[in-house]
């Protein structure tokens, strides 16, 4: 075998390298949580959320600003989901909050369009304008029914 | 199959026995390798189990060791059952044994100074300086000062021998087991171990029980003789078992040895030269 | 009387299943309270993690460079027929992530690390080294068996990492150099497909788990082999066949059970 003090440095390289492969998959391919911990927490309440996930994200002018962090039914059996965004963001409280998909298919995600009054959003608080997801099942089902109705 | 403990010459005070078998079964997965054996070691006395192959010697030595266990019957080792004995009481039972295996069992990652210093740094009572004094003075003992950086697999047969003697011995053992001490040796290294041994256990009185099939050495150093047959154990000093002419023992000298005559020739040189050195042995 | 053999054979067959694997389970929990008890171990420790880790380098990051490459030439011909060649990024690196880096990594290691682990041991029986340890009051599941365990449950996530990563980088290698996909497509679509809570620590969790797998059934294998050198040989062989079977089997199971 090689000798102790090589051998100890080796070992030491390998752990390195062991590490670094495992901080490069977390941070740069797995992209560790940009909103981490920080943050504030918004709530939104919605008739229909479909197949919105949780870790969705929460994008603004197609830009992320957070994620879905908790999708629970409230006592009214509607669906209000916890969000998290970045602080700083002042958000004005007549912000509203829509689900929509990304292209015909793709996967849902709530995108905020903020209002116009000088009181903001902090932490804990509710969204009051919400659009609920749009159910693309329904919408032909509704469509068709119109169409037969028309006949 | 019925086994005797027959000794020969008066027997040895059990009392006074280092190591003894009380009535052991032994059998490996089914098949037996002894019934009811019974024989004794005596304090501070060289014994050799001398046997033909397979007669069990080598199992003896495990028994003794804890390293196997009997379906029946005490092995005594300075008082205490082993053969019932919890795993962590054995680990301090086997302080007081030092143990040389048959092809040294050395372990081989290691040089030989590591290997003659692991039993020492395993029982961290000493300074790594005092392990360093220990190790060289005990390599000098067996001659190995030159090779202390060597690994096992660069030695030869007789060199491991020695290094599993001196590790053996390094944590100052009341008891020296040896399975095979002089099998596949050339003649200097089985006379340098045959001195060594008998040296050691001149000045410490330590006991020791050596399995061997090479029968002059055994002849010349053995207090006991410890002679396993098929069904049988017979015992009692070299020069008794081969003035008894019993003709159990002339028929193994015969079946084991090449020139049965010049052995029995040796006899006598024995009775003069080691009979009263067995009446002097020190005892501890 | 036609299926008394047959069913008496499956009979027996069970009961020896059931009694190995319970002295295994007996074998790990005095691997654990071994680990656990000092002394430490540091130094045999730390050459087991040379033997199996820096040792095992060389074939992990060849064989993550080969798969990824692979992946990319399959996803790339089978993606470009849907038009979906800008997703190859993703298709790489979830299979590699999720599935193909801890799996094969443990079957390498397995070939690699579990065999000569259980060579070492069983030879260390066979040459009586073991019961050499015993007889000097020093405990070989301590020693010897301790240090090689613990140091392929931490070898092998660092493994599977470095495997990954090799795979990734030759998936962007043929993607990106041969089949011309824009290297930001192929990176921002791995980027936003893989998740660290769900992907990442899923995936080296799975190979922690399965570094207990194979450092477990290694060592046992060595230990318990018959002292003689075809004892070795079979428990060698039989390593790579339980510790490669029971990583495929595993490997369903944490999917099914945690969906990673």
């Amino acid at each position: 075998m090689i000798e102790r003090t090589t051998r100890d440095f080796v070992v030491g390289l390998f752990v390195l390298v062991g590490l670094s492969a495992v901080a490069y998959l977390s941070f740069s391919v797995g992209g560790v949580s940009h909103v981490g911990s920080g943050g504030i927490r918004l709530y939104a309440t919605f008739d229909q959320v479909a197949d919105l996930k949780l870790r969705a994200p929460v994008e603004m002018a197609g830009v992320a600003v957070g994620q879905v962090s908790g999708i629970t039914l409230d006592d009214n059996y509607r669906a209000r989901v916890e969000m998290r965004v970045r602080d700083r963001l002042d958000l004005p409280i007549d912000t509203s909050a829509s689900i929509v998909t990304s292209g015909l298919l793709g996967d849902r995600y709530i995108t905020l369009d903020p209002g116009a009054e000088d009181a903001i959003l902090v932490d804990g608080e509710e969204i009051a304008y919400t659009e609920s997801a749009v159910v693309l099942e329904r919408l032909i089902g509704k469509f068709l029914y119109n169409v037969q109705g028309n006949d | 199959m019925r086994v005797a403990y027959r000794p020969l010459s008066a027997p040895a005070d059990t009392r006074d026995a280092h190591v003894a078998f009380d009535d052991v079964d032994m059998a490996y997965g089914g098949r037996p390798v002894f019934k009811s054996l019974s024989c004794s070691f005596p304090r501070g006395r060289i014994c050799v189990v001398l046997g033909g192959s397979g007669s069990g010697k080598s199992t003896m030595l495990r028994l003794i060791g804890g390293l196997v266990r009997p379906q029946r019957g005490r092995v005594l080792v300075d008082g205490e059952d082993v053969a019932r004995m919890r795993d962590r009481a054995l680990y301090r039972v086997r302080r007081k044994l030092g143990m040389m295996f048959q092809h040294g069992a050395l372990l081989d990652s290691m040089s030989v100074y590591e290997n003659v210093a692991f039993p020492l740094r395993e029982q961290g009572t000493l300074s790594e300086h005092e392990v360093e004094a220990r190790v060289r003075s005990s390599l000098h003992a067996v001659g190995l000062d030159s090779i202390a950086d060597l690994k096992p697999g660069e030695l030869s047969g007789g060199m491991v021998k020695r290094v599993a003697l001196a590790r053996a011995l390094m944590r100052e053992p009341v008891i020296v087991l040896a399975d095979e001490a002089f099998s596949g040796l050339d003649p200097v290294s089985i006379k340098l171990i045959e001195a060594l041994l008998v040296r050691i256990n001149h000045e410490f009185g330590m006991t020791m029980i050596l399995v061997s099939h090479h029968i002059p050495s055994t002849l010349r150093m053995a207090h006991e003789v410890v002679l396993v047959l098929p069904d049988e154990v017979i015992q009692g000093s070299p020069a008794d078992l081969l003035a008894s002419g019993d003709e159990r023992v002339i028929r193994f000298l015969n079946e084991n040895v090449d020139d049965p005559g010049t052995v029995l020739g040796r006899m006598n040189e024995f009775e003069t030269e080691v009979a009263p050195e067995s009446q002097t042995t020190t005892q501890k | 009387m036609m299926f008394r053999m047959p069913v008496a054979l499956l009979g027996r067959a069970t009961i020896n299943f059931i009694t190995q694997l319970g002295s295994m389970a007996v074998f790990a929990v005095d691997v654990v309270i071994a680990s656990l008890k000092p002394p430490l171990r540091a130094r045999q420790f730390l050459d087991e993690i040379y033997k199996l880790g820096v040792l095992s380098i060389v074939i992990i990051c060849i064989c993550g460079l080969a798969v990824g490459m692979v992946l990319g030439l399959q996803g790339y011909n089978t993606l470009v027929r849907f038009g979906a060649e800008e997703a190859l990024g993703a298709v790489v690196g979830l299979s590699l992530v999720r599935e193909l880096g801890p799996v094969l990594t443990a079957l390498l290691a397995t070939g690699r690390a579990g065999s000569a682990t259980t060579a070492e041991i069983g030879t260390m029986a066979a040459t009586e080294q073991l019961d050499g340890l015993r007889m000097m009051s020093v405990d070989p599941i301590d020693y010897v068996v301790q240090p090689k365990a613990l140091a392929m449950i931490i070898v092998m996530p660092l493994l599977g990492a470095m495997f990954t990563t090799c795979g990734i980088f030759g998936g962007y290698i043929v993607g990106v150099s041969l089949m011309g996909i824009d290297p930001g497509t192929y990176l921002t679509a791995m980027e936003s497909s893989i998740d660290f809570s769900n992907d990442i620590a899923g995936s080296l969790l799975k190979t922690a788990i399965f570094g207990v797998i194979v450092g477990l059934i290694a060592t046992y294998r060595g230990y318990t082999s018959e002292p003689t050198s075809l004892g070795v040989s079979r428990a060698t062989t039989s390593t790579v066949v339980t510790a490669s079977v029971a990583v495929l089997l595993f490997d369903y199971v944490i999917t099914a059970l945690w969906g990673i």
